[in-house]
């Protein structure tokens, strides 16, 4: 009962099969018996969840129960949740309690949801394994010695070790659909701007956006039912009608045209991710879809152009944690100077200090045109190539990432080869459109591998709609990693804070 | 465009990071391997294309010129690492 999917659970606290505090408390169980192995979780808020499901419980028993309700998700710690620790991975806000809300916070809590925790993540959102946080890597559920991927691996962990049937993350070139791909769930990545960023500690904000974890498709769009809307306090958030993500799931397939570009399935592509896919197109044929050759000759750029603007983004953004607001303060300095160089060296970690000097370096004068602008320009390039390929299909196909979940420590010393690993995720972000990735098969190893569709401006739900007809016909998405046995003592933290 | 120790020294600077020396030549290396990375753009014909800065064309919204936010400084100063009758503490830059 405790590891049923949102739908599943929502139907049961409707039913009255389980309250939402036995709900609650059992999932904390979970947490406490599974969370020192995973290392998913940096906060626990045993407290906080348990008033909110009590009021969750009393909002049903008074008939004003939503469709999510009482139940648990946990939230990825780069979103400010009022009154809680919001670390962003990191040391330089290891004790940093947020003020307010995010507004994607915000909809979950009135939606009804409970909150239970928050998860670990790469600091400040840099990374494609775990491996920046301050707070020491989450293991991958189905084998400890792999990453989760990155940079919400917390979150993605959480939902795949079935700690919580929901969570959020974020996703600025790949941070929700990666890991999802690692661990064998569902992570969407809605339009930019559908997604408000009030709240949501800012690595890239061009690229930046939230969105939803779950192990179905139908799940996912219920949490973006609660997440999507319009906030005047993101000048980007797009002000649009509100939709219903769930309106198109039962939708056939027939006549769907899923393109296929040449460069998601040339050399780089590890053998047996390639059998996977090629396994779930032959998948969707069956369901009465058409496969189109299409071209995106830009795409082997999208990675170079990522890794000029986003640090360049993330060189301005983090300018902010100065050791005076808040944040790390080191504790000798000679002068003001001093105190800005110390305190930002000793709060942040070596990826975030690589990309503040990458940025600093494309922005500074002299070099601007030759790195800023020219991948600006390029970004133009890529976003054209999708706009060009989505005349002749509705959705793109290929491998979210071109490998399965790698070991722990195989490219943390070599930043190029780990950038490398979003080459298929970061083109959504630049072109700001929605992407999902869903599991469509194992390894022989036993790691799951994940399928990415990919859509034009606003079409999460048919993205959702093809991914929930997928796993109508698969069972992919209900295989679950075997945990270790329960109760096992705590291991040590890598960090204590 | 090859990455040198002065090139490190001048950004960190900038970025107001200190480098701690013994790593100076570690944090050179790795910036030089994304620079070769990034380099590969050079490549690219890119006369006549409008640079993209962000994903949807929107103007920016404009609001009445209000006060919309209640005074939270005591809320949000909790947070600073010094603070004195409502003023960020920082060392004396002023002799």
């Amino acid at each position: 009962m405790l590891t049923g999917t949102l739908a599943e659970l929502a139907a049961a606290l409707q039913a009255g099969r389980i309250s939402s505090v036995e709900l609650t408390q059992g999932l904390l169980a979970r947490i406490a018996a599974h969370n020192p192995a995973l290392n998913a979780f940096v906060t626990v808020d045993e407290e906080g969840a348990l008033a909110a499901a009590r009021a969750a419980d009393a909002a049903r028993a008074a008939g004003t129960a939503g469709p999510l309700t009482g139940l648990p998700i946990a939230h990825k710690d780069v979103l400010m949740t009022a009154g809680l620790t919001t670390s962003c991975g990191s040391r330089m806000l290891a004790r940093f309690t947020a003020p307010y809300d995010a507004h994607v916070v915000a909809g979950l809590k009135d939606a009804g949801t409970v909150l239970v925790g928050k998860t670990n993540m790469d600091e400040f959102a840099m990374g494609s394994s775990n491996e920046t946080s301050f707070f020491g890597p989450v293991r991958n559920p189905w084998q400890h010695d792999h990453v989760p991927g990155g940079s919400s691996g917390g979150s993605a962990a959480a939902v795949a070790a079935r700690l919580v049937p929901g969570a959020t993350g974020t996703d600025t070139g790949g941070s929700i659909r990666q890991p999802a791909s690692f661990t064998g769930i569902c992570g969407l990545k809605p339009t930019y701007g559908v997604c408000s960023r009030y709240g949501l500690v800012a690595f890239a904000s061009s690229l930046d956006q939230a969105g939803p974890f779950a192990r179905t498709a139908e799940d996912c769009a219920l949490l973006l039912n609660a997440m999507a809307g319009h906030d005047p306090r993101d000048s980007t958030s797009l002000e649009r009608p509100a939709e219903d993500y769930t309106r198109d799931l039962a939708r056939p397939l027939a006549g769907l045209r899923v393109g296929l570009p040449a460069e998601y399935f040339g050399a780089g592509v590890d053998a047996e991710v390639a059998a996977a896919i090629e396994a779930a197109i032959a998948e969707l044929r069956r369901l009465g879809a058409t496969a189109v050759d299409v071209r995106l000759p830009n795409a082997r750029l999208a990675v170079p152009v990522y890794y000029v603007l986003a640090p360049a983004e993330a060189s301005s953004n983090l300018s902010r944690f100065d050791g005076v607001r808040y944040g790390h303060r080191a504790e000798k300095y000679s002068d003001l100077l001093d105190m800005y160089k110390k305190s930002r060296a000793e709060g942040f970690g070596d990826e975030v200090k690589r990309r503040i000097l990458v940025g600093t370096y494309v922005l500074s004068h002299g070099y601007y045109d030759a790195y800023y602008l020219k991948a600006q320009q390029v970004r133009h390039l890529i976003a054209d190539d999708f706009r060009r390929a989505y005349a002749s299909c509705d959705v793109i196909l290929g491998p979210t990432a071109p490998t399965a979940a790698f070991r722990l420590g195989a490219k943390s010393d070599d930043p190029v080869e780990m950038y490398l690993n979003d080459i298929f995720t970061v083109a959504a972000n630049l072109a700001g459109a929605p992407a999902m990735s869903i599991p469509c098969g194992f390894t022989r190893a036993g790691l799951p591998i994940g399928l990415q569709l990919q859509g034009d401006y606003f079409s999460e739900a048919r993205l959702l709609n093809v991914a929930h007809q997928f796993q109508q016909a698969t069972d992919w998405h209900r295989r679950a990693p075997t945990l270790a046995s329960e109760a096992s003592p705590p291991a040590p933290q890598e960090v204590a804070p | 465009m090859a990455i040198s120790r002065s090139d490190v020294e001048r950004i960190a600077h900038l970025a107001r990071l200190e480098i701690d020396a013994g790593q100076a030549e570690d944090v050179r290396a790795k910036l030089d391997a994304i620079f070769a990375l990034i380099d590969e753009l050079n490549a690219v014909d890119t006369r006549g294309v409008v640079p993209m800065a962000h994903a949807q064309d929107l103007s920016l919204p404009l609001r009445d010129d209000v006060v919309t936010e209640a005074d939270r400084h005591a809320l949000f100063q909790r947070t600073a690492p010094a603070v004195e009758d409502g003023l960020y503490l920082v060392p004396k830059v002023i002799e």
